[in-house]
């Protein structure tokens, strides 16, 4: 009974769409790579370095859409490396991402402790406010859940369908998706696929940033080391899990935020006798189990992984 | 016009060159970020080789801080070289280190020639253990060992916050979440007087002249490569697959979990859940400086511990944050990527006038 009231409940729907829109932002980005036959595991790191610079360069005044454009301009930065080492060099995608991983954590903590050397309790900055559209925000149900969120929610969701567009709809989409599948045809056509994919990571490099960027500026107000929490590889996961489509892929993380708030909730129902440790593991462990049931099904990318290099079939 | 050849054979200078120069490169590019600080250069670079070398005991403590590098590092370079990606050596290593205080911290009161090998087994085969469930489910059901062993890792850290919040916990531990220590007699010998220095390193070394030789010499090691190398052809010349993979991950997660109980029962003699500032990732790092060879490792994690006990020192003397170091380190195995790839490849002019001489 009480678990039904949970599922019907507005709070429960709205912190499920808040704790998806940061794995949004982070699926669409890792899709994106993939679908041009890139694996990006420098997402958690890039998550990071999104959080770590969006939220300063709020601190510093640039304002919160600056703080935005700047976290998207640093995982931009990190997606060009990975992009570098893996398409024109053709390197081990899974150490370089693991590098860029390691890097951009390593110098945002760094960065973060240099410019603010000894403070006890991290800086707090104005985050973004739910948008509380005047009439909408009202409508029973749908008003909290859909018109009281901030508007990096509603940046995610255009971003759904705007990636959806671009990736079904479009030829860049067309070229993209042909230069994960079988590079050397889409060079038949006169195509440059070291472009097409150092474009593909960069771009998608920059929506994970904004992923992260999500958790300073509005899921909470300030940077501490270890927010990033998995999340990044947890998004890798779905995008596995959703088998490329940016659809899908909005769905599981929805589900996946619907969860995460169920447990959280379920937690004060039951917690007295399940240790609260059960609860914190829980989205990891179904991380894993999508993971496994969609691994059999799952329609790889045929190029992902493959290095191509010009002139060598 | 530029244009990349692949090289007929990377000489025995370039292999170990490269990773040489990349381990210098790295050291050397952190001026950047210090200059940044704002810290005097050639100072800072002084109290960082000062702190490694400026006494025995600094040297010492180089040693100790390079002891569980090399069973991570071990482990991830036979797992790398299977191609199977092993990145859950953290969670095994802490698998390793709760074994080894199940057994070691009073379950079994046994003298030293009993209890230390029973804590070693114990804590390696919880580390396997931590390795055998990601390569099962990738060899039963193709789900991707990468994100399965990352994420478990965080699943495992949880699991041990719990076993220290209740079923492990130290009573005599005024509530913190440390579990109780290892009995006098189940911990490694201390190698010198007054230094933190614990025989872990031995059995380390150990490890890795065995897993040299193994790799090398072995049948088993043959297989291990031939997987790596090529796993369809491997798999028609009649090798089992699954097999090399189960049983190469069982190592890998055996010497992660390794790691776990040398710092345990060498190093701190509790387990909390700060154990590890990451030597599982590090690991990583330090089996790629290492080009994937066991003896390498050794020498790589030596480097990499350096660069550790050098920064904390350092940014003691200077005021310089000591994330310094995991960006020195992050570093380095970007710069070993792409030494590696020009060890393999060589950049030649199209119209110079060296092409026509090459």
């Amino acid at each position: 009974m009480d678990i039904f009231l949970i599922l019907i409940s507005e709070s429960f729907w709205t912190a499920s769409l808040r704790i998806a829109t940061p794995l949004i932002f982070g699926v669409l980005g890792a899709l994106i790579c993939e679908k041009s036959g890139v694996l990006n595991l420098g997402i958690e790191g890039i998550f990071v370095a999104g959080a770590m610079s969006g939220w300063m360069a709020v601190w510093l005044g640039f304002g919160l859409w600056g703080g935005v454009f700047v976290a998207g301009l640093t995982g931009a930065f990190f997606g060009f490396i990975h992009a570098l080492l893996t398409v024109p060099l053709g390197l081990s995608q899974h150490v370089s991402g693991l590098g860029i991983t390691l890097f951009a954590t390593s110098l945002s903590y760094f960065s973060y402790r240099t410019a603010l050397p000894d403070v006890s309790s991290p800086p707090r900055i104005e985050p973004f406010q739910p948008l509380d559209i005047p009439i909408l925000s009202e409508l029973p149900f749908f008003g909290p859940v859909f018109f009281q969120q901030t508007a990096l929610t509603w940046f995610a969701l255009g971003c759904v369908v705007f990636v959806w567009y671009v990736m079904e709809r479009t030829p860049l989409g067309v070229s993209i998706r042909a230069v994960g599948d079988n590079p050397s045809s889409v060079e038949a056509q006169g195509l440059n696929v070291y472009g097409l994919r150092v474009g593909a990571v960069v771009i998608g490099s920059a929506l994970m940033a904004l992923g992260g960027a999500f958790l300073t500026m509005s899921a909470f107000d300030a940077f501490f080391f270890g927010m990033v929490n998995g999340r990044g590889w947890i998004c890798i996961a779905l995008v596995i899990f959703a088998s490329w489509r940016p659809g899908k892929a909005l769905l599981g993380a929805i589900l996946f935020g619907a969860f995460d708030a169920f447990q959280v909730r379920l937690q004060t129902e039951v917690g007295a006798w399940l240790p609260s440790q059960m609860f914190l593991a829980a989205p990891y462990v179904l991380s894993i189990l999508a993971l496994v049931l969609a691994a059999r099904s799952a329609d790889y990318p045929r190029a992902l992984l493959v290095p191509w290099f010009k002139g060598q079939r | 016009m530029i244009r990349i050849e692949p090289r007929e054979s990377a000489s025995k200078l370039l292999t170990w060159g490269l990773p040489t120069i990349s381990a210098i490169l790295a050291l050397l590019l952190a001026a950047i970020p210090l200059s940044f600080t704002g810290a005097p250069i050639f100072e800072s670079f002084f109290q960082l080789f000062k702190g490694v070398f400026g006494s025995k005991f600094a040297f010492s403590e180089m040693l100790t801080r390079a002891t569980p590098l090399i069973f991570t590092g071990l482990a991830a370079t036979l797992a790398f070289r299977a191609r199977i990606w092993n990145i859950g050596a953290e969670g095994q290593l802490y698998l390793g280190a709760l074994a080894a205080v199940a057994v070691g911290a009073g379950a079994l009161d046994l003298p030293s020639y009993f209890l230390i090998p029973t804590i070693i087994v114990a804590g390696s085969c919880a580390g396997a253990a931590g390795m055998v469930i990601p390569a099962a489910l990738k060899t039963r059901f193709g789900a991707d060992e990468v994100v399965t062993t990352l994420l478990l890792n965080f699943i495992i850290l949880i699991f041990v916050q719990y076993m220290l919040e209740g079923p492990i916990q130290d009573p005599m531990g005024l509530g913190w979440p440390q579990s109780s220590p290892i009995l006098e007699q189940g911990m490694l010998p201390q190698l010198m007087e007054r230094m933190r220095l614990h025989s872990g390193i031995l059995i380390a070394l150990l490890c890795a002249v065995t897993a040299q030789f193994m790799l090398v010499k072995s049948v088993w090691g043959f297989k291990l490569r031939a997987v790596g190398e090529n796993s369809s052809a491997a798999q028609h010349s009649g090798i089992s697959v699954k097999k090399t993979i189960l049983s190469v991950a069982i190592v890998s997660g055996a010497l992660a979990g390794m790691a776990g109980v040398s710092e345990v029962a060498g190093l701190k003699g509790y387990l909390t859940s700060d154990l590890s500032p990451g030597f599982g990732y590090t690991g990583i790092v330090v089996a790629m400086l290492a080009g994937l060879s066991p003896v390498g490792v050794v020498i790589s994690a030596m480097f990499i511990a350096s660069v550790f006990v050098g920064a904390d020192s350092m940014s003691r003397a200077m005021g310089v944050s000591s994330y310094l170091a995991d960006l020195v380190v992050s570093m380095a195995l970007l710069c070993v990527l792409i030494g590696g790839f020009m060890s393999r490849f060589k950049i030649v002019g199209m119209s110079s006038k060296k092409d026509g001489t090459a």
